[in-house]
């Protein structure tokens, strides 16, 4: 098994085919929508594939250390030029095309009119957390 | 039943242990260790063990008196645990000697218990895991599921919150104030995981009424009512936020509002108003209303003012803005808004409604997309997001 985040982005990411701000939908369409993403998520944990999945709101700050004694240093909210992530969803599955297939099932969510938004998600793959038991064996021995 | 013959199958049919029961004799447990002299961390180990005993044993031995059987299990297991600790220093016979048991636990005992965990040297989070625990009676894990963090972080937080409180003296005064604002953060809290928040901090709220005689607890157990009468109204079964204006009455508990307001008019009656209680009383009039439009909403506005006075909150003054918009009509709530300052959170979300009932609907659209950016939580959101999608929708069909 591997996991791999799915990472949904405000801005950052290449524009959609169907590039439509939801409060330009119709009500009906965002209930669609928002029907199709706990369907998703619940089809996953059925099949033993949820890990968690979370949402962030839009604002947000960059922060530093800004020496001994001194408070932080911030810029923000961010610019609007900024890659901006909206949430994440992480899976543990059997294979990379699994992810692939699981990240496009997602992206098919639908928006305005309702057909697929086509959203770009990102698909990462975790470090893994140790190196297996037979690399071991391939560096002992 | 033949007793010679029966099956062991009857073992397993024998009825789970009454969590609830349980739950509601841990803080009298708790006490009783206390008041023989067991250092509050340690006792509070202690009934934490005896409840994970409780639950193995009892469904194939249930005792005849569970609060003695528990108290006694705790008991035992506080001197295992001071043995232990003291043996590599010397042994002490004095705590092999078990004490007399104490008196049933005295109602007071309960109410310091409550001040202990609500210490105002604790954070608000570590106030409101400990009395989940040493209070409620629930476990760590439980507490970690509901507030969606790791078991090792919320034992840790834990046992800081014991360290932190144990150099108070158990007979310490407390101010039920602080009692109340955690219970209320419980509260607020809602339903998250398996554990339903909500119902728990109207236990202990309950308890607390029970133990200890002051409007204020009355008036926070009555909100709690009130509120949590309308609870399966407020949820689409999609999910989605219905607001209050839009709830299916019929499906309001009308038995918790009735004793909502039983417990308020009762504590009104006493003439010593604090915020809880004002609070309820709005959740009342709420209540009391057979439809959104028999809403009293003048008085609403008059309780609004006694709260401001009560706590000088901008939060309340925004509720304020919103009542004053539909006693007075949406122009006069839009200058009470006028006057706050626009950070405030759900300001926006004010603005939009108002002036979508002042009918300039183009602007209501862009404030509720804006108030659906800013909000705190995704249900919020999703609804704002519809506000907006709604008035949209409207203009280009």
């Amino acid at each position: 098994m591997a996991k791999y985040l799915l990472l949904k982005h405000y801005r950052g990411a290449p524009a959609p085919a169907n590039d439509v701000p939801m409060e330009k939908w119709t009500p009906e369409e965002i209930s669609a929508h928002v029907q199709y993403m706990r369907d998703f998520a619940e089809r996953l944990e059925k099949s033993g594939e949820f890990v968690d999945g979370q949402a962030l709101a839009p604002e947000g700050t960059w922060v530093r250390y800004d020496g001994e004694g001194r408070p932080p240093v911030t810029d923000g909210p961010f610019a609007e030029t900024k890659d901006l992530i909206a949430g994440w969803m992480v899976i543990d599955v059997d294979t990379y095309e699994r992810a692939l297939e699981l990240a496009g099932e997602l992206s098919a969510a639908p928006g305005a009119g309702g057909r697929p938004i086509h959203e770009w998600l990102e698909l990462r793959p975790f470090y893994a957390t140790s190196p297996t038991a037979t690399d071991d064996c391939h560096a002992g021995g | 039943m033949d007793e010679t013959t029966a099956p062991p199958a009857a073992e397993k049919t024998a009825p789970p242990v009454d969590e609830a029961l349980l739950r509601s004799l841990t803080p009298g447990v708790l006490t009783i260790l206390v008041r023989r002299g067991a250092d509050f961390a340690a006792a509070e180990d202690a009934v934490q063990d005896a409840l994970v005993e409780a639950v193995r044993v009892w469904p194939a031995d249930p005792p005849r008196d569970p609060k003695g059987w528990l108290v006694t299990v705790a008991w035992r297991k506080f001197l295992d645990a001071t043995r232990a600790d003291t043996a590599r220093r010397r042994r002490e016979d004095r705590v092999d000697e078990e004490p007399a048991p104490g008196p049933a636990s005295a109602v007071d005992d309960t109410l310091q218990l409550y001040f202990l965990c609500a210490h105002p040297s604790l954070t608000p989070s570590s106030a409101v895991a400990l009395t989940l625990r040493a209070v409620g009676g629930l476990t760590t894990r439980q507490i970690a599921q509901a507030y969606l963090v790791p078991e090792a972080t919320m034992a840790q937080r834990i046992s800081r919150a014991k360290k932190t409180v144990s150099g108070v003296r158990f007979d310490q005064p407390g101010d039920v104030a602080t009692v109340l604002r955690v219970l209320y953060l419980v509260f607020n809290e809602g339903y998250s995981g398996d554990l339903d928040l909500a119902a728990e901090a109207i236990r202990l709220t309950r308890q607390l009424f029970a133990a200890f005689d002051h409007p204020e607890v009355a008036g926070l157990l009555a909100l709690m009512l009130l509120h949590h009468a309308r609870r399966d109204s407020r949820t689409a079964p999609d999910g989605s936020l219905v607001p209050l204006a839009d709830q299916d009455r019929t499906r309001w508990d009308t038995t918790a509002i009735a004793e909502g307001v039983r417990i308020l008019q009762s504590a009104l009656s006493r003439d010593r108003l604090g915020e809880f209680q004002a609070q309820a009383a709005i959740a009342a009039l709420h209540a009391d209303a057979p439809t959104a439009g028999e809403t009293d909403w003048v008085q609403i506005v008059e309780w609004y003012d006694e709260l401001a006075r009560l706590t000088d909150s901008p939060v309340v003054r925004l509720n304020r803005a919103v009542a004053v918009g539909e006693a007075d009509g949406p122009r006069a709530g839009l200058a009470a808004l006028a006057a706050l300052d626009d950070s405030l959170p759900r300001h926006t979300a004010v603005a939009a409604y108002l002036h979508e009932r002042d009918g300039d609907l183009a602007t209501a659209a862009l404030l509720y997309a804006e108030a659906a950016r800013k909000a705190p939580n995704l249900p919020e959101r999703d609804y704002l997001t519809r506000q907006a999608a709604r008035l949209n929708s409207r203009g280009s069909g």
